[in-house]
């Protein structure tokens, strides 16, 4: 694995969708419950960090599980490692 | 290349159908021919599987109508009682027997073909726990926005999962976790460590769930606490020993099912009462403003304010005999004694006055022992006398000094964060959960299968904050303020059974229930939504069933893990390689049984503090287990004796933790609290935020001062990174290197 091999983007790519993803949930997970006192407005009815952490965190979460199962799907048929799918 | 990677399966792992489990006999053709034919076979399994397991939800439900009905003519409560607990645990075993299997592959991971979707089902209910099932919401009842980070770490640690470990452990192939700790960093001794991390943390887990077995047993048809231990491990171990994790998968989508199904019907009917939607997750927001507005009522209301004095004057007269110590011990008895003479003396009610006998009868039998009982009896005083919390308000303080009440909120805030971190990393350190990305046939399908288990996961986890500002609104409103002769049925039925469950005293003698004067027991919230919204009892057994499924499917999962790690990881790799694989199966199935009969023997002596346990096996799991697993794949520099010394360090340092800051150990181990203060105030149950940076710093620091790994460990990381569709769903090509 050197250079520039199919195996090295492979993976550069992915690090960088994994990193990217993980930002993303950290800022969702940490820094959102670290301002909860503050983030106190109301948002569809709710109050704001109360609807985070119960509900919008979580669908965001799902997101995140989403995306990486389906770009990384993608990455595979683009280096022509996908296995054999069933559905 | 290790041994273990090249002859990863044998030629014993016949692939073949999956579908003969779910049919016993002669396989049809086209399931056979699965492995060869690839993707259209598979199709197949998978189409047959969703039909069979529709049926099974449609059955199911049926059953449950039928029970009703039953109920309408007169069919008494214990035998519905009953019925539920025979029926689901036959239906588990009967799956298990259909499922059994002494073939290594089938036994250790389900022969690799459970497809994403069902693999996902799987895991949410080797997931969703006891804990998940009965605990949650009633922790979300007590601890109001705080007790958001448990449904935080417990479903955002499925990111770490799906991006950081999941996709790879697929790739690798391999039986179980240790497999991979020993593969990538080479020698029995890295191995060997991860088994006991691995060990250690699904036993104090797999107590944790059999003592809930017993208790939803029990609750169930009032069989006796260790009848229910026994009943419920008969109905853990037909399934796991007959067809180790190729029975438990399938057990585990039913269960999954059932609890499913048995969680969100009472919540949908009591979100019909107050939402008028049966979807209360997306509508309870209006109910939780006006859970705000009764909540002010509350905290100004004058009588609810008496209620809170007299308690706040016990915890100080319990304080003045705390200083008045050893004296105020030996004028105790006296004084008891005057107060039930007094009570009898002006008829006060038979409760009251046997109240006041059960007093003296526990008398403390001497002063340090009354030092210790006083201690306790001024806490839950001034806990009880604190003032309302308000639900949503995140890291509430009930201090009226400021200083104090900012000091308190940054601490809440700060153990907020540890133990959201803590369960995340923990769900991503569990092996019972990680084992199940070995069952996908590809590791697509793994990662989509982390998808669906959170999905299903999620089903639940959105239920349950819902459920608690649900349940909360109705007992601030239909039971507060109400008199004590005209409460709902369930009140006194409940407090009746345990008053653990629920407890309600008339404190200020005024006849009217104020919240001050309710306890609230965790494990009430959901066990009796049923009759809170006003549900036939069929609904009440069918949440005990739910909560059996939770704990069972948990339980098969921790056995199994624990079993495998020592049949497969300490017989077969460490003391007789050369072992058929018949024989390492029989190994298990052995081990299994010895297991589960120890932490059965565990639980019966009813290990008080076991829940808050779990939680520290969450913190163990993510200090021993994650950084290795991780750092495994995304840094091929790290090397044997880093990750032994990163395990060692994780390991160490959340034990330290927890035995020197845990209440429990401290009093074992004598220690006085006053020296052992907690670092920076976070609790132990969060020791993990010490240990996993710990961790990780020990395993980069000696890696870099060891030398490099070698070629082998270099080549797995290489294998492990990207898929390769030569060696999918079959295997075969595995096989033949």
């Amino acid at each position: 694995m050197v250079g520039d091999s199919p195996q090295r983007r492979y993976w550069v790519q992915t690090c960088r969708l994994t990193a990217v993803l993980l930002v993303i949930w950290f800022l969702v997970t940490f820094v959102g419950a670290f301002f909860a006192r503050s983030l106190n407005f109301t948002f569809l009815g709710w109050p704001f960090s109360f609807y985070m952490a119960a509900q919008g965190s979580l669908l965001i979460y799902l997101l995140i599980v989403y995306l990486y199962a389906r770009r990384q799907r993608a990455r595979d048929i683009a280096f022509g490692v996908a296995e054999g799918e069933h559905d | 290349m290790r041994a273990t990677l090249h002859s990863a399966l044998r030629k014993e792992s016949t692939i073949d159908c999956g579908a003969r489990l779910i049919t016993p006999g002669p396989a049809p053709a086209a399931s056979l021919a699965a492995p060869e034919t690839g993707a259209e076979a598979g199709g197949h399994f998978s189409l047959r599987l969703r039909r069979y397991y529709l049926w099974f939800t449609a059955g199911f439900l049926l059953f449950v109508l039928l029970l009703g009905l039953g109920e309408r003519m007169g069919l008494p409560r214990v035998l519905i009682g009953y019925t539920f607990l025979f029926a689901t645990i036959g239906l588990y075993a009967g799956i298990g027997i259909m499922s059994r299997t002494t073939d290594a592959a089938e036994y250790y991971v389900a022969g690799r073909r459970v497809p994403a979707f069902f693999n996902g089902m799987a895991t949410g209910a080797d997931w969703m726990s006891a804990a998940s099932f009965i605990g949650l919401a009633g922790s979300l009842y007590l601890l109001g926005f705080d007790g958001l980070a448990f449904v935080l770490g417990w479903t955002g640690g499925y990111c770490l999962v799906a991006l950081l470990i999941a996709p790879y452990l697929r790739k690798f192939g391999q039986f179980t976790i240790p497999d991979f700790i020993g593969a990538r960093y080479g020698g029995d001794l890295a191995r060997a460590i991860a088994m006991v991390a691995a060990i250690t943390c699904s036993f104090v887990y797999v107590v944790a769930q059999i003592y809930g077995v017993g208790l939803i047993t029990t609750h169930l048809t009032n069989v006796d606490f260790s009848y229910g231990v026994f009943l419920g491990l008969a109905g853990i171990l037909v399934c796991s020993f007959l067809g180790g994790m190729r029975a438990v998968t399938w057990t585990q989508v039913a269960q999954c099912i059932i609890l499913l199904i048995a969680y969100l019907i009472p919540v949908a009917w009591l979100g019909l009462q107050y939402t008028n939607s049966p979807l209360p997750q997306l509508a309870y927001g209006s109910v939780l403003e006006r859970l705000a507005e009764r909540e002010q009522q509350l905290a100004q209301d004058p009588r609810e304010r008496a209620v809170r004095e007299i308690f706040l004057q016990r915890a100080a007269a319990a304080d003045a005999r705390i200083a008045g110590l050893p004296a105020s011990w030996q004028q105790g008895p006296m004084a008891a004694r005057k107060n039930i003479e007094d009570l009898k003396a002006r008829r006060a009610p038979l409760l009251e006055v046997r109240a006041a006998e059960r007093t003296l009868a526990q008398y403390p039998a001497s002063p340090e022992e009354a030092r210790r009982a006083w201690q306790q009896e001024a806490a839950s005083y001034s806990e009880r006398g604190r003032p309302l919390m308000p639900h949503a308000e995140p890291f509430w303080s009930g201090e009226t000094d400021p200083a104090r009440a900012e000091q308190e909120r940054s601490t809440k805030r700060w153990n907020f964060l540890a133990l959201v971190f803590c369960l995340m990393a923990g769900t991503a350190g569990l092996p019972h959960v990680l084992m199940r990305s070995y069952t996908t046939p590809t590791v697509h399908q793994a990662r989509r299968s982390m998808f669906w288990s959170l999905f299903f996961i999620l089903l639940l986890y959105l239920s349950a904050p819902a459920l608690a500002v649900l349940v909360k609104f109705d007992i601030y409103t239909a039971v507060v303020g109400k008199h004590f002769s005209d409460l709902p049925a369930w009140v006194a039925a409940w407090s009746r059974i345990d008053p653990a469950f629920l407890r309600v005293d008339d404190v200020n003698h005024d006849g009217i229930v104020q919240l001050a004067e309710m306890q609230v027991g965790p494990d009430i919230v959901v066990l009796a939504t049923p009759e809170i919204a006003g549900l036939p009892y069929v609904i009440t057994g069918l949440v005990a069933a739910g909560g059996l499924a939770a704990a069972l499917s948990t339980a098969d999962g921790l056995l199994l893990t624990i079993a495998n790690a020592l049949s497969h990881d300490l017989y077969f790799k460490m003391i007789n390689k050369r072992a058929s694989p018949a024989r390492r199966v029989t190994m298990a199935k052995v081990l299994l049984l010895l297991v589960a009969l120890v932490a059965a023997f565990v639980s019966l002596m009813r290990p008080g503090d076991i829940v808050s346990l779990v939680g520290l096996a969450f913190s163990l799991a993510a200090a021993s287990l994650f950084p290795a697993l991780v750092i495994g794949v995304f840094w091929r520099r790290a090397n044997r004796w880093g990750a032994i010394a990163g395990m060692l360090t994780g390991f160490g340092v959340c034990l330290y933790y927890i035995a020197t800051r845990y209440p429990f150990f401290q009093s074992t181990l004598g220690l006085d609290p006053e020296n052992w203060q907690p670092w920076f105030g976070i609790e132990p149950i969060s020791s993990g935020v010490f240990a996993v940076p710990l961790g990780f710093a020990a395993l980069i620091v000696v890696s870099l001062l060891t030398p490099r790994p070698d070629a082998d460990s270099e080549n797995l990381v290489d294998f492990v990174r990207m898929p390769d569709p030569k060696e999918d769903a079959n295997l075969v090509s595995m096989r033949n290197r």
